[in-house]
């Protein structure tokens, strides 16, 4: 922030003539920067205070002294009405799904874009439209008879069936596709002229130009699969199963009955829920944005 | 489609297996089941069911409850997309006009991205509480005797506002991705044709800027339609009540809580033709763009 007030006070020092309208931009960009920020750094700061201060006296604009207890609690204390899930075992649930949706929707999307776009075949147009026709139908649409057949399926409760069903979406074939179709004509040509077939094609030329559309991708269905809500919230009942975004909704209504809820606890518990893919969204930033917007081309 | 291609009779289906498969299985057995199940009438305990042709479309349709929420759900859905995306606009544009600073606006927008919609209800939830939100505190000095949860609404602006929040950031990175394409001759060209800031970019670079606009108002409904969930679930604490909620929230509301399979399938449906005339709309108007440019 330190940059940002120097920027706005110095070079109208030097040039002795302040220019407003440059002054008025940073004025905006620096409120809109305290809208996204605030939720956020009043969240952090009040999960540092203990329950009863919190209650009486509201959100906290400093940092008091029961950080360490309440992480403690949300990361390590046994919860939920069976008391077998912590903080820790949710992590690992939410990094199976992030990891187990974004790995398996890159792996099935860029085989099924493969074929589109590089193959002639019959019912090629037939496959198109198949595949295409799910592209924005999200799984709410349908969620009830999705928990249906995951059902009749044996598959609630399970990894399976928690990741399978979000990844049947065309989302990211469409993204290869897109892609695929911006790789030069010529490339093709010249792997063919030089004797290569579909599979060597594809590995040692078509994997290696794709590396940092990959990298956005992943990144993309990463944050998605780590977010995803409604889908965990119907078909985990397992609390051993539980992802740390489905653990919000438990704090919630344990929160309910209580006299005083432990705020403390469940701050920290949305903060540890939002830190892993925010880091990677802002480490990872250029490829990130360079996948989004190169995805609707 | 490329002009060069592979010939293989057996091997692009070999590839395409897997996609067909999980489609098939995940999404047109439910969405066939979905279509199935709206012209049945099912006994709560899932024993039988009987056919009814299209009573539960009328039904639902006709339902005042029905009609509330979807008129709530158009009004959430306009507001929503109009504030994300005008303010998103607003802020792109300054932090394309900026030299210093540019990079570290950009991280400060586009970050709430990350974060997940039940975790910005919990973020909504603690600054719009009737104890402890600074939100009620600040309304109240002013008159505003603001009660999230009780008001229909109150929690409406609550939700209005945490959903615009979450939104912002992606609309926020199109924006400028957008705004960055225009070339700089273009915009040095328009900078000495019409020197006045506002009419420059209403005139010039918002036109450019029109496919990117369009893309993300189909994009903005989408969300507000069906990814606000998580932030409506926790706004609410799971028990709506008398508050406000979209057409996804009461799919799942007469789906699992009230045992109405025909209705809530009959307004899934409903949910996937508007949803499918969105894709078509969006899909045609893609590919016109990849082919002019």
């Amino acid at each position: 922030m330190t940059d940002i007030t120097t920027a706005i006070a110095q070079p109208p020092v030097r040039r002795r003539k302040i220019r407003w309208n440059r002054v008025f931009d940073h004025v905006i960009l620096i409120l809109g920067s305290m809208f996204m920020l605030l939720p956020v750094v009043l969240t952090l700061l009040t999960s540092t205070w203990d329950n009863v201060t919190i209650h009486t006296g509201g959100i906290q604009y400093s940092i008091g002294e029961d950080a360490f207890r309440n992480y403690q609690k949300a990361l390590f204390e046994k919860s939920g009405f069976s008391q077998v899930v912590d903080g820790m075992k949710m992590m690992t649930n939410s990094l199976i799904l992030g990891l187990g949706f974004a790995i398996g929707k890159i792996v099935i999307s860029m085989m099924a874009a493969y074929a589109i776009v590089y193959f002639r075949f019959r019912f090629a147009t037939f496959a198109f439209w198949i595949v295409f026709t799910t592209l924005l139908l999200p799984l709410e649409v349908r969620i009830l008879p999705s928990y249906e057949v995951v059902q009749s399926l044996g598959l609630l409760n399970t990894y399976t069936g928690l990741i399978v069903p979000l990844i049947a979406s065309a989302t990211g074939t469409f993204y290869f596709r897109q892609f695929f179709k911006s790789v030069p004509e010529e490339t093709l040509e010249a792997a063919r002229i030089d004797g290569a077939g579909p599979i060597h094609f594809f590995f040692d030329i078509l994997v290696p130009v794709s590396q940092t559309m990959i990298a956005a991708i992943f990144i993309i269905m990463f944050v998605y699969g780590w977010n995803q809500y409604l889908w965990p919230t119907l078909m985990t009942t397992d609390e051993n199963m539980f992802t740390l975004v489905r653990g919000i909704k438990q704090i919630m209504q344990v929160w309910i009955g209580a006299n005083i809820p432990d705020y403390g606890v469940a701050m920290a518990l949305a903060i540890i829920a939002m830190t892993p893919p925010v880091l990677i969204v802002i480490l990872f930033q250029n490829w990130f944005v360079k996948g989004l917007v190169e995805s609707e081309k | 489609m490329k002009r060069v291609q592979f010939r293989r009779p057996i091997f692009p289906f070999l590839l395409l297996i897997p996609q067909l498969a999980i489609i098939a299985v995940f999404f047109y057995w439910p969405a066939g089941e979905a279509i199935r199940g709206s012209f049945y009438l099912e006994d709560p305990f899932g024993f039988s069911s009987t056919y009814v042709g299209m009573d539960n479309y009328t039904d639902t349709v006709t339902g005042s409850e029905y009609v509330s929420v979807a008129k709530f759900t158009l009004g959430f859905t306009a507001v929503v997309a109009f504030f994300s995306l005008a303010l998103a606009l607003l802020l792109a544009v300054k932090a394309d006009s900026v030299l210093r600073g540019a990079k570290t606006y950009r991280t400060l927008l586009m970050w709430v991205y990350a974060i997940a919609p039940p975790v910005a209800g919990l973020f909504g939830i603690l600054l719009f509480d009737q104890a402890i939100g600074p939100f009620t505190k600040i309304a109240q000095s002013i008159g505003w005797d603001f009660k999230l949860g009780v008001n229909y609404w109150d929690s409406a602006t609550a939700m209005v506002i945490v959903a615009v929040w979450k939104q912002i950031p992606i609309n926020f990175i199109f924006f400028l991705a957008g705004m960055q394409s225009v070339p700089m001759a273009v915009r040095e060209a328009a900078l000495i044709d019409d020197p006045s800031g506002p009419s420059r970019f209403f005139h010039v670079i918002f036109p450019l800027l029109a496919p990117t606009a369009f893309f993300l108002l189909i994009i903005n409904i989408t969300y507000a339609l069906f990814d606000t969930f998580g932030i409506i679930d926790i706004l609410h604490k799971g028990e709506p009540g008398n508050n406000p909620v979209t057409l996804v929230y009461k799919v799942y509301l007469d789906g699992f809580r009230g045992n109405d399979l025909g209705g809530s399938s009959a307004q899934s449906v409903i949910l996937m033709v508007l949803v499918l005339i969105l894709t078509v709309v969006q899909f045609r108007f893609m590919e016109r763009r990849v082919h002019y440019t």
